[in-house]
């Protein structure tokens, strides 16, 4: 019996972290500023979210808490501003630093939980109609075009009028996160599924499939344990471009009145609000929200595109 | 004078993980309507090699150093310019994969035209003549309508004979092929090697031929490199090396053939495999593999795992291994006692 | 100095496989293929079938017929080599056997149990004892599995009732009988060589202990020092474990040393079939003949190819009669028009070329 002599490449079995360092996607991060820059912002962006009720001054949930004599101070840096408010203060007196915390938090959660909707609904889908292929294939890509066809809006629009008619619009603005998060998953999940499907399609055609169907294993661990892992970089990668979509179509979405009540903003519904103030001069409590919201979406659109740089196998030959 | 006489050429890779030497040190002629072997496995640097003779390696690939003389001119620091009017022209090249070369969109006769067009002044109607006649050459079942037609519409033996003829359409003093028939299958592989021969002989086109087959190798050349871990360890006449091999991989490499072997017996192979390029071992780099690291007498041979060995003459041969410059050492040794 | 001096000290073993193992079943055939037949559709779902002719609208099918009756038997502890050019239909064949494409017709007879119409429940038994073996190392390994996971799923599966020691122990044993050094478990695959990739790869098909095993051009796409070590550490699975194979390939240097018998195959079809020596010596059928004589030797003072003329047809449009007929040399206006039989040889092959039934050839 021979025994190789020249051992695997030299990489001591150093666990998952050690991997990560050796990997080109640390590589690569190590050398884009770009990159980086746009991960701490994305980063300080999330972690202001999560520590609102710490950070901001005041809770704009709360009535009690709210100085309707204090509406549309200006922020710090104009004249005629009051200390205690920072950023200024929106029509109805509440400070509009704490708003906007707590509306980045509300436009965070619809965005990422509209987007493992979207995940959840499309990797299913996507890996049926790619491995399981003919009438399977056909009859949820014909749905996904389906869906494709009816604009967010439309769906939006639709399950707003129906849900409100039905069970009353207090319960729409009660739910109205659940409500978005339904409506931004449901309507985009196709983009999941296609993308799914063509890797699954290439996947599926390697040959550690037909070892592990020679194995005898069934198709549900097939496609689960051997084909879904090897898919998720694209998953990855188009999970970054979905956030930003899903953050951008809620903000749409509470622009059109459709989505987060004022009582309740987002950064959506805080631009509304503050829009119709614009021409009085009262110009902070549209633009200030609407820069966080642009800040925010450019920081993951532009990680999303180094990633799909980085990933695409095409453009990495190491 | 040699055609193209090669000095010395180093090709390096400038990787993330540290600069990798591809080919050192390596140096060849070739004459006028010669045919010569580039022999190895695949990552032994055979491929760089050919693509750095027309200073066609991509980035991050680059000639660190040496010397490339196509009929008296230095190839190495000639302009873009310059050297395109060479490439295609007096030096083409046949690939392994015939669609890398041919243009799925353009019929075959217009990829002929155009070529033709690029390096020469020349009314259409006349390049047309002249692609339909090396269609001819190359034996294609009727020429005239393969002129007309896209490259899928052709098998793969034909599309390899279509390469060839745009390999011969503007006469060149070389033909680089790179593994031209291993995607092909050995009855096509048979005709297309017995064509390319004829014609290099019949127009005395010289032809340097990339393959990690032996046997295709033995038939085809008369001179023929084996390459091994970005190194030339064996040089000399095909028949000798083939008949008499010097270099212990060289020898690995024969004598692990199916055909060497008793039917049904245990092959003799050689252990382990070819390190990547990173990771070369000091010394001679197959040393971790050869098997005549100790001596007959059972002595170690130090210098294998130290030093690069030199190349000594072994006959008509070229041969980098410390074991032969030993023996041969200790045969002149002999000699000399004896008058 | 002469090559001799320098040659390995190692003296040609005595061929140590036999034939075929003598057993009480010796007679009946481990795997039986009748009639198999193979074709898959080009024209894609219903609405793209319709087409417009002559003003009507037809429905319009194209098939690529990759095996058009295929009858072969393997017997117990024997080496059957399947050669072929691309686009034979060996490897269709080996995956029809795997149950990996279901056949458009005939049957697989597995150790006297039709196989090919069973349900994946009831085929399950059959894939412990049938494995496989495929022809690119760098595609067959799950890249997001360690070699150990790789090696353990299938004994899981298949004893479910060991414990994780056994399990482990069965991993380390069959890692060290493909000489990969057990401790290296914990390791992806793409951290390993080719030629070690298929060492795992083989390891895994012999984790649970198979009798049978279909390799698909195991070697092709290894380099050739790497080749013999795969090649003689096949052999010796075969002898330890009293393996059979199924040995699907292209080189012909491969089969002869490899395989106790031969079947050539051309367009989808059996053209002969006939134990490796017998082959090798007297080859019967044209198309083995010029096949034989295009491999590329090293001696140079071996006779010119014989050359064929023509192209290989594609399988969508099989030329009628014998399907070699266009490129074959001795091609006569029976050969056009009638299918050549397999018929049996007092050499003890199989030939169908009308040619050499009819004693011309």
């Amino acid at each position: 019996m021979s025994t190789p002599s020249s051992s695997p490449a030299a990489t001591p079995a150093g666990g998952r972290w050690q991997r990560l360092r050796d990997s080109y996607l640390w590589y690569s991060f190590k050398r884009d500023r770009g990159a980086q820059l746009c991960l701490a912002t994305l980063l300080a962006l999330v972690g202001m979210a999560l520590l609102a009720p710490w950070l901001a001054p005041t809770d704009p949930y709360d009535l009690a808490q709210i100085d309707i004599l204090a509406s549309e101070l200006p922020p710090f840096w104009i004249d005629g501003s009051d200390p205690a408010y920072t950023l200024g203060t929106d029509a109805q007196g509440r400070d509009l630093w704490s708003i906007i915390l707590y509306g980045t938090r509300v436009s965070l959660l619809i965005g990422f939980g509209a987007v493992l909707l979207q995940a959840l609904l499309g990797v299913v889908f996507g890996l049926l109609a790619g491995y399981l292929g003919g009438r399977v294939d056909a009859l949820l890509m014909r749905l996904a075009d389906i869906q494709l066809s009816f604009s967010t809006l439309m769906v939006a629009i639709v399950v707003g009028a129906v849900v409100k008619a039905t069970l009353g619009g207090g319960f729409y603005s009660d739910y109205a996160i659940l409500m978005l998060i339904l409506i931004i998953g449901l309507a985009e999940w196709p983009q999941y599924a296609r993308t799914v499907r063509a890797s699954v399609l290439a996947e599926k055609r390697k040959e550690y499939v037909d070892a592990a169907k020679v194995m005898g294993l069934k198709s549900r661990r097939i496609m689960f344990r051997h084909v879904l892992p090897n898919t998720l970089s694209p998953i990855f990668v188009i999970s970054t471009v979905q956030i930003a979509n899903a953050i951008i179509s809620e903000a749409a979405l509470s622009f059109l009145g459709l989505g987060m009540p004022e009582t309740h903003p987002s950064l959506g519904s805080l631009i509304k609000a503050g829009f119709d103030y614009l021409q009085s001069g009262a110009w902070w409590i549209t633009l200030i929200p609407g820069a966080f919201l642009v800040v925010l979406v450019l920081s993951i659109n532009l990680l999303g595109d180094w990633l799909r740089d980085v990933m695409n196998p095409r453009l990495y030959k190491g | 004078m040699a055609l193209l006489e090669v000095r010395d050429l180093d090709v390096r890779f400038a990787l993330r993980q540290g600069e990798v030497r591809a080919l050192r040190n390596i140096n060849f002629t070739l004459d006028r309507g010669e045919r010569l072997g580039l022999v190895g496995e695949s990552g032994a640097g055979k491929s760089v090699a050919a693509f750095s003779l027309l200073n066609l390696i991509a980035k991050p690939g680059y000639i660190a150093g040496g010397s490339i003389r196509f009929d008296g001119q230095e190839l190495i620091g000639l302009g873009e310019r310059r050297l395109r009017r060479i490439r295609g022209n007096r030096v083409s090249m046949i690939f392994q994969d015939p669609m890398m070369t041919l243009n799925p969109v353009l019929t075959i006769g217009e990829q002929m035209v155009e070529c033709l067009k690029a390096h020469r002044r020349i009314a259409s109607r006349e390049a047309r003549a002249i692609a339909l006649h090396k269609l001819q050459q190359v034996q294609i079942p009727s020429p005239e309508t393969r002129l007309d037609q896209y490259p899928h519409e052709l098998s793969g033996g034909m599309r390899q004979r279509v390469i060839i003829a745009i390999a011969l359409l503007l006469d060149p003093d070389i033909i680089i092929a790179d593994e031209p028939t291993t995607a092909l299958d050995v009855t096509i592989q048979a005709e297309i090697m017995t064509l390319l021969l004829e014609l290099c002989e019949k127009h005395n086109v010289g032809l340097i031929l990339i393959t990690h087959d032996l046997g295709v190798v033995s038939q085809v050349t008369q001179r023929m490199l084996v390459m091994y871990a970005g190194r030339v360890i064996e040089a000399g006449p095909t028949r000798e090396i083939i008949n008499d091999p010097q270099h212990p991989y060289t020898q690995g490499l024969m004598n692990a053939l199916p055909q060497m072997a008793t039917p049904g017996s245990h092959l003799n192979q050689i252990r382990g495999s070819m390190p990547p390029l990173s990771q070369l071992p000091s010394g001679c780099a197959f040393h971790p593999r050869c098997d005549f690291v100790t001596r007959a007498d059972g002595s170690e041979r130090p210098a294998c795992s130290r030093q690069v060995p030199d190349f000594v003459a072994s006959g008509n041969c070229r041969v980098a291994c410390h074991m032969v410059a030993e023996m041969l050492a200790q045969e002149a040794a002999t000699e000399e006692d004896r008058p | 100095m002469t090559a001799q001096a320098l040659s390995h000290t190692e003296t040609p073993t005595e061929p140590r496989r036999q034939a075929a193992r003598p057993s009480d079943q010796e007679n009946a055939p481990l795997l039986e293929i009748r009639g198999l037949r193979k074709r898959f559709d080009l024209s894609g779902d219903f609405l793209e079938q319709l087409r417009f002719k002559g003003g009507r609208l037809v429905r319009h099918q194209e098939f690529v017929h990759a095996i058009n009756g295929v009858d072969l038997s393997i017997r117990r502890g024997e080496a059957l080599c399947v050669v072929g050019e691309s686009g034979c239909g060996k490897s269709t064949v080996a995956r029809t056997v795997m149950g990996l494409l279901s056949p458009s017709a005939g049957e697989i007879h597995y150790d006297g149990t039709r196989i090919d119409d069973l349900s994946p429940k009831a085929l399950l038994p059959y894939r412990k004892r049938m494995q496989m073996i495929f022809q690119n190392p760098y595609a067959s390994l799950n890249p997001r599995m360690t070699i150990q996971q790789t090696l353990e799923e299938p004994i899981r599966l298949h004893h479910p009732d060991w414990d994780r020691e056994r399990v482990t122990a069965k991993v380390r044993e069959v890692m060290a009988s493909v000489g990969i050094d057990p401790e290296w478990g914990a390791r992806f695959g793409h951290e390993f060589s080719g030629g070690q990739r298929q060492r795992i790869a083989i390891a895994r098909a012999l984790a649970v202990d198979p009798e049978f095993i279909v390799a698909d051009e195991p070697i092709s796409a290894l380099d050739v020092s790497i080749q013999a070590q795969v090649l003689n550490l096949l052999m010796d699975a075969q002898q330890e474990r009293h393996l059979t194979y199924l040995f699907i390939t292209h080189d012909l240097a491969v089969v002869e040393h490899f395989g106790t018998r031969v079947a050539v195959m051309y367009l989808g079809t059996v053209c002969e079939v006939a134990p490796t020596r017998t082959l090798f010596a007297t080859p019967r059928h044209p198309y083995t003949q010029a096949l034989l004589s295009a491999i590329p030797r090293l001696e140079d003072d071996r006779p010119q190819p014989i050359r064929l003329t023509g192209e290989v047809p594609t399988p969508v449009n099989l030329p009628s009669g014998c399907v070699f007929h266009g490129r074959c040399p001795h091609a006569e206006a029976r050969c056009r028009r009638e299918v050549p039989r397999l018929v049996a040889q007092a050499d003890g092959s199989q030939v169908a070329c009308h040619g050499v039934e009819e004693g011309r050839l």
